[in-house]
């Protein structure tokens, strides 16, 4: 196995298009070691993104926020005006594992190893997060709910990769949250994982919501039919309950050792109802 | 095949060693350093017991390549104590009995200490979230908050 | 008593003379090996390095149950860098029924030589097929995909009662039940069939107004140490080896080792690691004898150290049970009779811990009428090693969730119901002998009038109270006291340390030296060091070892005041032993200047030469240790979460040496227990493999789970043991499992009768209600 650090988006480029699929990008390498270590992978070359300035970068972008892919989880909580602004995708990556899973880890590593679990994954979704990608032919933008095409794959094409996001600025009123059960109190894979971003006009009716779900299907979902319940509301309770409905509706989750169909699908609503009342709240303060 | 030479700085001292790719840190730290304080509980990051700081960010280093440590800091268990003077924590910790087999011991003061470095004052429920990635099987976490929390009082003076 | 008479002529009342004037004992003093263990400086199994070390690795079965027809290394042995390999073939048989006495043990080589490595059959997923020793891991590593074994997949077996059924797949093909009447014609999967009690069941239910009866269910999990199984081996050329292992017993590691390569046991040295936590998995050796045969035919020093993935899939996870409680009791709280029947996992071979579990089950109960049955049942799953206080934890689990259901249904308060029928000195166990001295009111009584038990729930929540029990042991142990020229004492002991206890060792050599603790040093020594020494389980280091101690010091001073005598001139039984120090007494009272340590060993050359204190013994009268637990739950009806909110352990420890130490084993026998009840579980596919190999999906608790655990020590003194002290690192783990569980139907009127209490299983049982 070659380990190689290039110091530009060309130079990772060329190495992962003549490594033809064998190789593999290294951000906080807590998913791609975990898979070394048990013999799940077996790439040719790893190619350590980091020394990338664009990956490792969070710049101000139309109102909003441009986010490195390799960014870690621990240096986007020390980001006080990308926490204020987007509080919902930022508490989402701040679940991935523990203190030390949060030194490392990335938000384009959780993305890019596309489980359907993935925490950052449904709070990017809600809020219409952009991907940036750079490859042979140039570099393209996509987005997030797009970039997963099954458990494990991606719409990367060989010699790609996820550079940096974009995410949006928002109007006033705005606000963001996302929640996951696990069994225990931290440490786990996410059961069931709902992000919702809404917005509100002056007199408190929801203008515009977008709904990310996780865990319940092969990659995560946006589910628009949970947000058009919101559109046009006070986000009130009965809102709340046919947003419940519907979100329960699109689970197509499996049973396995984290969580069964029934279990799955019940606890989905009942996530998407806290997560709804926490990013009303903000939204209300914003 | 060729082994990669690296230059590192481990406990505030200038460091080389040869490696395979594959090796993570731990394993070099470990089999090629021989600095064992540091230990393999899981080997993916779920227990906490290899804690190490990279550049002052508290990691797993079985989480870490060998060779992604070139030109960095790696701080670990070894060089908490200074000569014969235990850090705070390392005395409170046994003064407050907060080990029993002390294998998880080393990751557990690697990571209090990158707290206390951070937040001279944290809550009880702080404490407990910091250090859920590092397990204990022996003590039951309640002596290890409180040498914590106790140390974190003395140390604000 | 008679024990410790015979020791050192010691009687209850010199004990309670010592308790009032104690310097030590009882005190919470710095810990020997703790400034190394807080440097990372202690070495644990696999923190040592030897010159020309290769590296082993194991081959392990892919197939729950799979005939073994073929082995062939041929492959493997050819990569550059392997250096040896081994099989079934490198391990000789021992005969069916080759049970033989191993230190307080007895052991059946028939099935340890097949568990360390397979023979005709791979039995469990994870079982041992072949190991080789290389260069480096990745060689290693390598080598085992070159081994090439044919395998016959055959139909397996998991769960206790499939396993029981006629024409369940059978893991032993001619395996006859033992203890059953008249003796089977046909083999099946029941390795044995154990019965205790006494009375008419039939009588005392009769007597009842209101007979509970429940069944439950548990699942495999596992003892949960951070440190996986290490060791490193070295053989000569001439036969005679070192061993150097993470271990709760390096006597009897060194003894299976011998058996096992057919070596006398004189050649084997075994050094005990410090120990990365332990709870009875470590009894065993799984690495240790493959290590030293790859060696022996290396030549070379071998190092092997387990995979996370290997201890959950190849070391002893606990049995998971099937269990029927009957209780029958009067309006008024007595019960009149009691009856369990406990299924038990073996795993592949016989030997789970139902026994113990039958006997524990209804210990802390003064029953006329009581009867416990257990199954010790075969299945494709790795022999189950002890799990603190093996078997007790299930047997009680089932027993005080009828209690309490007993309890609640006749409207008596929980702790009063168990008092009305505790059991007390001088009552006849369920499982035989009588009870001496014990503990079992003053845990219910302190948790009556505890602070906890009367503080008010939160709305939503519920609290749960149980007892538990284990018996303890004590058991063959030598210690030895080597006075240094300086005065200053080395202590030799040879029990690995797993919690603290060599603190409490030091600290009661101190106390009965009547010296300065600073000046005793603690020592676990090699297996070349001392008599033999049962290994470290049991709750008996600080009993047993404590007697050992003591006898130790009082051989030492014996030798003391003869030396003093004669430097004095003076008869011996004028001269006496008082705060350090040798004094002449009666009629020689004031006339010399009495002699400390130094002062004695200066000269001990000229006075007739080492000084050293020993004593072996094979101690009894192990005190047993009970314990009343409250817990106070909360639980998230949208979802099944349960949470721990408040939690308290009470519990006799006869005399806590050490109490930080005594708290600590509390404290995390407690979080063990709560992570059983509420999210451990081993998850089998239906292939028989385990899915959840990993700490990511084996859930122990994290820290942020679990509440502080307060603590009390009640002390009700053991009167067999110099400083009263009773065993009480098993206890812990007993009572949590109902604990929680009653708690959890004190929030929600459901009974639970499966573990764990799981979101998923919590939720749906909520819905189903409501």
């Amino acid at each position: 196995m070659r380990y190689e650090a290039p110091e530009t988006k060309g130079e990772a480029v060329s190495l992962l298009a003549m490594a033809e699929g064998s190789g593999r990008v290294l951000a906080g390498g807590t998913d791609l070691l975990v898979q070394l270590r048990s013999g799940v992978v077996k790439p040719g070359v790893v190619v350590d993104i980091k020394k990338i300035v664009e990956t490792r970068e969070i710049t101000t972008e139309n109102g909003g926020f441009r986010v490195g892919a390799a960014v870690t989880g621990a240096e986007l909580d020390e980001h006080k005006a990308l926490k204020k602004l987007w509080p919902g995708v930022v508490e989402a990556v701040e679940l991935i594992g523990s203190t030390q899973i949060q030194g490392r880890a990335s938000m384009g590593g959780n993305l890019c190893n596309a489980s359907p679990a993935a925490d950052s994954v449904p709070a990017l979704i809600a809020a219409g997060a952009q991907c940036h990608i750079a490859g042979p032919d140039g570099e393209r933008t996509l987005p997030v709910e797009e970039f997963c095409t099954g458990p494990g794959v991606t719409n990367l094409q060989t010699g790609e990769f996820l550079v940096s996001f974009s995410l949006p600025s928002r109007p006033r009123h705005s606000g963001d949250a996302y929640l996951r059960f696990i069994p225990r109190t931290e440490m786990d894979i996410a059961v069931v994982g709902v992000g919702v971003s809404l917005s509100l006009d002056s007199n408190g009716i929801c203008v515009a919501a977008r709904v990310g779900l996780g865990a319940v299907a092969a990659t995560a979902l946006l589910v628009t039919e949970a947000a058009d319940a919101l559109i046009g509301t006070s986000v009130d309770e009965g809102a709340i309950e046919i947003m419940t409905s519907a979100i329960r509706s699109a689970c197509r989750p499996i049973d396995d050792k984290r969580g069964t169909i029934v279990y799955r699908t019940r606890v989905s609503g009942v996530l998407a109802g806290r997560a709804c009342r926490i990013a009303l709240q903000r939204a209300e303060q914003s | 095949m060729a082994r990669e030479h690296i230059t590192t700085t481990v406990n505030g001292d200038p460091v080389e060693f040869l490696c395979d790719t594959e090796q993570t840190l731990l394993d070099v730290l470990r089999d090629e350093l021989r600095l064992t304080g540091s230990k393999e509980g899981c080997a993916s990051g779920d227990c906490g017991a290899c804690s190490v700081t990279l550049d002052g960010r508290l990691v797993c280093a079985c989480l870490v390549l060998a060779t992604e440590v070139e030109g960095q800091k790696v701080t670990t268990i070894e060089g908490m104590a200074v000569g014969d003077q235990l850090h705070p924590l390392q005395q409170k910790f046994l003064d407050h009995a907060a080990l029993q087999c002390g294998v998880c011991t080393p990751g557990f003061l690697v990571a209090a200490k990158a707290l206390l470095d951070r937040n001279s004052n944290p809550t009880e429920t702080e404490v407990r979230y910091w250090l859920a990635g590092n397990l204990c099987r022996c003590t039951g976490y309640d002596k290890i908050v409180r040498a914590v929390l106790d140390t974190a009082a003395e140390m604000r003076g | 008593m008679a024990a410790v008479e015979k020791i050192f002529n010691d009687t209850i009342t010199d004990r309670e003379t010592r308790d009032k004037t104690l310097k030590w004992v009882g005190t919470r003093a710095p810990r020997p090996d703790g400034v190394d263990k807080v440097t990372g400086r202690a070495k644990f199994g696999a923190d040592t390095y030897l010159p020309n070390m290769l590296y082993g690795k194991v081959l392990r079965s892919p197939h729950a149950h799979a005939r073994i027809k073929s082995i062939d290394m041929s492959r493997a042995l050819a990569l550059p860098g392997v250096k040896a390999g081994v099989t079934r073939d490198d391990f000789p048989d021992h005969p069916a029924g080759a049970v033989q006495p191993a230190g307080e043990m007895v052991i059946n080589y028939r099935d340890m030589t097949r568990n360390i490595m397979a023979r005709e059959k791979a039995l469990y997923e994870g079982h041992a097929v072949a190991a080789v020793a290389a260069v480096n891991e990745r060689v290693a590593r390598q080598a085992l995909s070159l081994i090439e074994v044919d395998y016959e997949v055959l139909p397996h077996v998991i769960d206790v009662e499939e396993a029981m059924k006629p024409g369940a797949p059978l893991v032993r093909e001619d395996l006859i039940t033992e203890g059953v009447e008249p003796v089977p014609e046909e083999p099946s999967n029941i390795a044995k069939r154990v019965e205790f009690g006494h009375g008419d069941l039939d009588l005392g239910f009769s007597k009842a107004d209101v007979i509970i009866e429940r069944s439950f269910k548990t699942q495999p999990v596992h003892q949960g140490y951070i440190e996986p199984h290490a060791c490193l081996a070295s053989f000569s050329e001439d036969g005679q080896a070192e061993l150097w292992c993470s271990t709760q017993g390096h006597y009897v590691a060194r003894g299976h080792c011998a058996k096992l390569l057919q070596m006398d046991v004189s050649k084997l040295r075994v050094t005990c690691s410090e120990i990365g936590g332990g709870f009875g998995g470590k009894t065993v050796v799984y690495l240790e004898p493959l290590a030293l045969a790859l060696s022996r035919k290396a030549c070379q020093p071998v190092k092997m150290v387990m995979t996370r993935d290997e201890v959950f899939r190849a070391s002893g996870p606990t049995s998971g049970a099937s269990m029927d409680v009957r209780i029958g009791a009067t309006k008024d709280g007595r019960i009149t009779a009691g009856e369990a029947v406990l299924k038990f996992q073996a795993g592949a071979f016989g030997g789970s811990p139902v026994p113990a579990a039958a006997q524990c089950a209804f210990a802390p109960y003064d029953l006329e009428n009581v009867k416990t049955i257990g199954f010790d049942v075969l299945c494709n799953r790795p022999k189950v090693a002890a799990y603190r206080a093996p078997g007790a934890p299930l047997g009680e689990y089932a027993v005080e969730s009828v209690v309490d259901e007993l309890a609640k249904t006749l409207e008596i308060d929980p702790l009063e119901f168990r008092l009305q029928n505790a059991a007390k000195e001088g009552t006849d166990s369920s499982y035989g002998p009588k009870f001496g001295p014990i503990g079992c009111v003053e845990t219910l009584e302190t948790a009556q009038s505890h602070e906890h038990y009367l503080a008010p729930l939160k709305p939503g929540q519920g609290r749960g109270v149980a007892s538990g029990y284990w018996f303890n042991i004590g058991g063959q142990t030598s210690a030895t006291l080597n006075l240094c020229e300086d005065g200053s004492v080395a202590l030799v002991v040879g029990t690995p340390d797993i919690g603290g206890s060599r603190a409490s060792l030091t600290m009661m050599a101190a106390e009965s030296l009547g010296i300065e603790l600073d000046k005793v040093r603690p020592l676990i020594g090699d297996t070349s060091a001392l008599g033999y020494n049962m290994l470290t389980g049991g709750s008996r280091v600080t009993f047993a070892g404590g007697i050992a101690v003591h006898g130790a010091a009082a051989d030492m001073i014996k030798q003391l005041r003869e030396r003093a005598a004669a430097t004095w001139d003076v008869p011996v039984d004028d001269v006496e032993w008082h705060g350090g120090q040798a004094v002449a007494v009666n009629g020689y009272k004031d006339q010399e200047d009495p002699m400390g340590l130094l002062d004695i060993a200066k000269d001990m050359a000229k006075s007739g030469g080492p000084i050293v204190g020993r004593c072996s013994t094979n101690a009894q009268g192990a005190g047993p240790s009970f314990g009343c637990h409250i817990v106070d739950v909360d639980v998230d009806k949208e979802t099944g979460r349960v949470s721990v909110a408040r939690y308290t352990v009470i519990q006799d420890a006869g005399k806590a040496v050490h109490p930080s130490y005594v708290e600590g084993q509390y404290q995390g026998g407690a979080v063990q227990g709560i992570g059983w009840a509420l999210n451990e579980e081993y998850i089998y596919d239906e292939n028989g493999k385990v899915e959840n190999a990993g700490f990511l999906d084996y859930r122990v608790p994290v820290c942020s789970d679990v509440p502080m655990i307060d603590t009390v020590i009640v002390e009700v003194p053991n009167p067999t043991h110099p400083y009263g002290v009773r065993g009480v690192g098993e206890t812990p783990l007993v009572p949590p499992l109902a604990a929680i569980s009653n708690a959890v139907e004190n929030a929600l009127d459901i009974r639970f009768t499966e573990l764990p209490m799981s979101p998923p299983r919590v939720l749906a049982a909520i819905e189903s209600v409501g």
